[in-house]
């Protein structure tokens, strides 16, 4: 039996062991880079309420490894590590820290969540550490003037109620409109959008905003409430699992609105089919990316060569995930950012190639959808199409919208 | 269950003279304490600011759970109020940021006060529910709309770090950390004081025999009111200084698991002990990390598996010392005595079991 005092004596080991890590040493001039290796940080919750989008740093490390097993760029290896942050800002900063000023990496690579995004975007933005490609559509995240050193990737939220916005006002200028949005940053972001884009004067508009908690089971109450409010058009603001409830719900009561879902939630896979495809359609939404489970793409070459992707790198995963699409989309830009930099990949050239991606198209976004930014433009992807669901698959409509 | 048993104040700070060893490990903790800011990085210096935060929640928590026998499943909702309560008064009205530290407090006291009342006619386990209530509701009530425009709703509020002042040769981690070492020393020196006095005797008593404390005259409504109050300022307190060395609040910051983490801090330290409370800060500030680092053995797909070690970890230690690491001090230095006084002894008694 172990005694008190050997635990004593383990703990105090264990504790002097955890404060005296061994300094990495780097030959080269630029943080984090070496002649053989590229070191990137990120924070991911791999843990806590949502843990689900855990599956984004899981494919970015896979397709990094893929670039790797391919000789690298330039002849170096990029070593992602990527920390827990269990979705909690304190610990996103603490993690943050720990990989700018213990494992020196060059720059922070896609950490997800607003809040902890947030939390350390000061702190890189004081150290001039590069925070690239962040992953959360809000859009706070785009601002070169105040920030510069923080980049998004995905059209922010406020964009893609932009373009709602926009297409209402053109095709139904007297619509009365109910809005259901998740009470956390990604809803109230969308919200204030579609108020912002239709304006004082049209304000009028929106009949009825109701909102639902992260943790509610279902919001079959709040979809009877905005049937009831008289609106004839339905914004869907919610995450995969609320919007299938709120597709199922409406058609369940026989409302039947003008339906526009937000692109977080336009999965075939994980939301119109457990919604129920008839009850889905008519609905729009604002397309970027090509849908794992959308038909339509399945003899695509780009989707092919994420699928043989996912096959190899990640055997076993969810293939109708669209978090893993999109993953690999990013982890692709990210690839051409370090390939335009050439030898030298301080902190500086990096974010300045960064802001320089002219017409870039990947595999897994649509045609026409191009990723550009520049020095006064930190919004890589401005650009969405509307499609309309059909029954079966999304049916792109109308030309590449800019926000 | 829990195990009181090592509580008794006076047992704790005795006034005893204090011996030629005693003096010199006070120093060399001193001079550790006083040194590691230099010695460390600075995220290291940031890390044991964190461990000294912790600390000071923890004592409050203990000062309530431990010492007069309230449990508190929701210590986090101070936290949180107090985090708030700095953020709000710095970034909308202007405050420096250390005078937000006793406004913080008196907050949280009448807020713990408050709550105190209607505590007074639950306990056990229906105190720890109405707690764990608390715990739910703090992080909701801070996304609350009409609030958005004071609690910048979920996007949070940002801050700026603060700097050392009169231009001392200080970096700013050592500059806070030094700010949390005042702070806590202040009020660990106000908590030794408060259980050693006569109102510290009556929180014992009525932890450990209300009726009886009642009927010598106790008046056990305001002592248990009050003590809530001091509680939930310290952890408020605690909450602000974290506010202060993060720069950042957001409702996702105090999630429920902070509540968890206090009340594991303090069993881990001991029940009822001042000084454990800081073994229990550094648990519950580097074991997750140690975890963390455990699990990468496994592989990149056992990225959940910290939390599963962090709890095996606990059920080991829960196990192995359940009266937490206080129990384990006096355990060490009861055998240290045991073994002294065997070896003054020896010419002139038995030989002592071995031990």
């Amino acid at each position: 039996m172990i005694s008190r005092r050997t635990m004593l004596k383990a703990s105090a080991a264990t504790a002097a062991a955890l404060t005296a890590r061994p300094w990495p040493a780097f030959a080269d001039n630029a943080t984090g880079v070496t002649d053989t290796e590229i070191k990137i940080g990120q924070t991911m919750p791999y843990s806590g309420p949502a843990s689900a989008y855990g599956v984004i740093g899981r494919v970015d490390a896979a397709y990094f490894k893929m670039i790797n097993d391919q000789g690298g760029i330039n002849g170096r290896k990029i070593n992602l590590i990527s920390l827990d942050d269990g979705y909690s800002p304190p610990k996103a900063v603490e993690q943050i820290r720990k990989l700018v000023e213990q494992e020196q990496v060059a720059f922070i690579f896609n950490s997800l969540g607003t809040p902890s995004n947030s939390a350390i975007r000061d702190y890189l933005n004081e150290n001039k550490v590069p925070q690239l490609f962040v992953a959360t559509g809000a859009s706070k995240f785009g601002d070169p003037e105040h920030y510069p050193w923080t980049m998004g990737w995905q059209p922010n939220y406020r964009t893609e109620a932009a373009i709602f916005a926009k297409h209402i006002l053109a095709n139904k200028p007297a619509a009365k409109i109910g809005i259901l949005y998740q009470n956390d940053d990604f809803g109230k972001d969308y919200l204030n959008g579609l108020k912002e884009t239709l304006g004082d004067k049209n304000a009028g508009m929106v009949v009825k905003e109701v909102s639902y908690e992260v943790s509610e089971p279902t919001v079959d109450s709040q979809v009877i409430t905005l049937q009831g409010s008289g609106a004839d058009t339905f914004v869907i603001a919610a995450t995969p699992k609320f919007a299938a409830q709120a597709f199922r719900k409406a058609y369940d009561v026989g409302w039947k609105p003008v339906e526009y879902v937000t692109n977080v939630s336009l999965s075939v896979g994980a939301v119109l089919k457990p919604a129920g495809l008839e009850k889905c359609v008519g609905a729009m939404t604002g397309d970027y990316g090509k849908e794992a489970t959308d038909p339509k793409w399945k003899d695509d070459p780009g989707m092919n060569t994420w699928r043989d992707f996912m096959a190899k790198y990640m055997p076993g995963a969810d293939t109708t995930d669209a978090n893993a699409v999109y993953a690999y989309g990013v982890s692709a830009t990210l690839v051409q950012v370090l390939k335009q930099c050439g030898a030298d990949l301080s902190r500086e050239r990096i974010m300045k190639e960064a802001a320089n991606l002219k017409d870039l198209e990947l595999p897994t976004t649509l045609p026409g959808i191009k990723i550009n930014t520049s020095p006064t433009n930190f919004y890589p992807i401005r650009s969405m199409q509307l499609a309309r669901f059909d029954g079966t698959t999304w049916e792109l409509f109308g030309d590449v919208l800019t926000g | 269950m829990l195990n009181f048993e090592l509580a008794s104040p006076v047992e704790q700070t005795g006034r005893a003279a204090v011996s030629a060893p005693r003096a010199a490990l006070v120093v060399l903790a001193l001079i550790v304490i006083l040194g590691l800011p230099f010695a460390l990085s600075g995220y290291q210096t940031f890390q044991f600011s964190r461990v000294i935060i912790f600390a000071i929640a923890l004592l409050g928590l203990n000062l309530l759970t431990g010492f007069n026998g309230q449990i508190s499943l929701g210590h986090g909702a101070f936290f949180a109020i107090g985090g708030y309560a700095s953020a709000i008064l710095t970034a909308k009205l202007g405050v420096s940021y250390w005078a937000t530290l006793p406004i913080a407090g008196l907050i949280c006291f009448g807020a713990g006060f408050l709550f105190g009342f209607p505590a007074l006619r639950l306990g056990g386990l229906y105190l720890a529910l109405a707690t764990f209530a608390l715990a739910l509701a703090v992080p909701q009530l801070l996304k609350f709309k009409p609030f958005d425009p004071w609690t910048g709703g979920v996007q949070g509020i940002n801050l700026a770090k603060p700097q050392p002042p009169l231009h001392l040769p200080l970096t700013r981690d050592q500059w806070l950390y030094f700010l949390c070492l005042v702070v806590a020393a202040f009020l660990f020196w106000v908590a030794i004081n408060l259980v050693n006095s006569r109102i510290g005797r009556a929180m014992v008593a009525i932890r450990d025999h209300p009726i009886a404390a009642e009927a010598m005259g106790v008046d056990t409504a305001i002592i248990k009111t009050t003590i809530f109050g001091l509680s939930a300022a310290y952890t408020g307190v605690a909450g602000a200084l974290s506010t202060i060395a993060i720069g950042f609040v957001s409702p996702d910051s105090f999630g429920l698991f902070v509540s968890l983490s206090f009340v594991l801090g303090i069993v881990v330290g001991g029940l009822a002990s001042i000084w454990g409370v800081v073994i229990g800060a550094l648990f519950i500030e580097f074991v997750p990390n140690y975890a963390d680092q455990l699990s990468d053995v496994f592989g990149e797909s056992a990225k959940a598996l910290p939390w599963a070690i962090y709890g095996l970890m606990v059920m080991v230690i829960m196990y192995a010392a359940p009266s937490g690491a206080a129990g384990v001090a006096k355990s060490l230095a009861r055998g240290v005595e045991g073994l002294r006084r065997r070896t003054a002894n020896d010419g002139d008694r038995r030989p002592a079991k071995s031990g």
